[in-house]
């Protein structure tokens, strides 16, 4: 029988590895998509507690407010890694520490 | 009898997707198939709503997400055309930490989650949910939903402000 631990098990192992790819990734494009695996998690853990516990449709709100967040999320960060690659010609975030002190 | 082992193999056939094309992603270092595998891993996150008896969550997640965020991403891939000669991954003083930590923080979670004793529910939840999403969103989630929408339209401006060309 599937249940709650083993949605939060999938949950846990996918946000372990978007954090994987941000930690180890250099390019802003592939950062942004470990972002969007460890918002997944986050809303699939959402769903899992709505579906197995007795609280309502709420889990649900904030998967669906969570999704409309990262949306704006990634528009956003698009447009500043398009910036960044019209200024320095590279979107290797190494290489984009003009405001290093 | 038969119900619950038929979705229990669905249950890990996506599961096996989603955490199979996710890896793809971080390890994958041409970033065109890293975006084409996140496809995949995002159907498979729909496809576990879907077993979790989310129909609009579903829906939304392929629309928003395979339809918008994933298209949006493969702009910014192919704007960005020096994509590819970017070296793709930190050099390897950066990857073996990185997978040390993520391993551990996995550990970490799937044992705390397994040590836990959930309660189980009296009844699952209803089927058909949108109707009552909808109802909750204009009822008693009203200031959320009227924040999120000037939100996105801030974001959206913001996001063509960012990426217009200079007017000088």
């Amino acid at each position: 029988m599937i249940g709650l631990q083993h949605y939060l098990t999938v949950s846990a192992l996918l946000f372990s590895v978007g954090v994987f790819g941000i930690l180890t990734r250099k390019n802003a494009v592939s950062i942004l998509m470990g972002i969007e695996l460890i918002l997944n998690s986050a809303n699939i853990n959402f769903v899992a507690f709505s579906r197995f516990t007795t609280g309502g449709l709420d889990g649900h709100i904030f998967a669906i407010f969570s999704i409309a967040l990262a949306a704006a999320e990634a528009a956003v960060a698009l447009a500043i890694i398009l910036g960044i690659y019209h200024r320095i010609q590279t979107i290797d975030v190494d290489k984009a520490q003009e405001l290093k002190g | 009898m038969k119900e619950p082992i038929i979705s229990a193999i669905l249950f890990y056939f996506f599961a096996f997707l989603t955490l199979g094309s996710a890896f793809l992603v971080v390890y994958l270092s041409n970033i065109m198939r890293a975006a084409l595998s996140l496809l995949f891993s995002l159907i498979g996150v729909a496809a576990l709503y879907a077993l979790m008896a989310a129909d609009f969550l579903a829906t939304a997640q392929v629309l928003i997400y395979v339809g918008g965020i994933l298209i949006l991403i493969l702009f910014g891939v192919m704007l960005t055309q020096r994509i590819y000669m970017a070296q793709a991954f930190a050099g390897k003083g950066q990857v073996i930490p990185g997978a040390a930590i993520s391993l551990g923080l996995a550990l970490c979670l799937i044992v705390s989650i397994w040590s836990q004793h959930f309660p189980s529910p009296g009844h699952l939840g209803d089927f058909p949910t949108t109707g009552r999403i909808g109802r909750l969103l204009l009822t008693r989630y009203i200031l959320p939903f009227e924040v999120a929408s000037v939100l996105l339209l801030v974001a959206l401006i913001g996001a063509a402000f960012l990426a217009r060309k200079e007017v000088k």
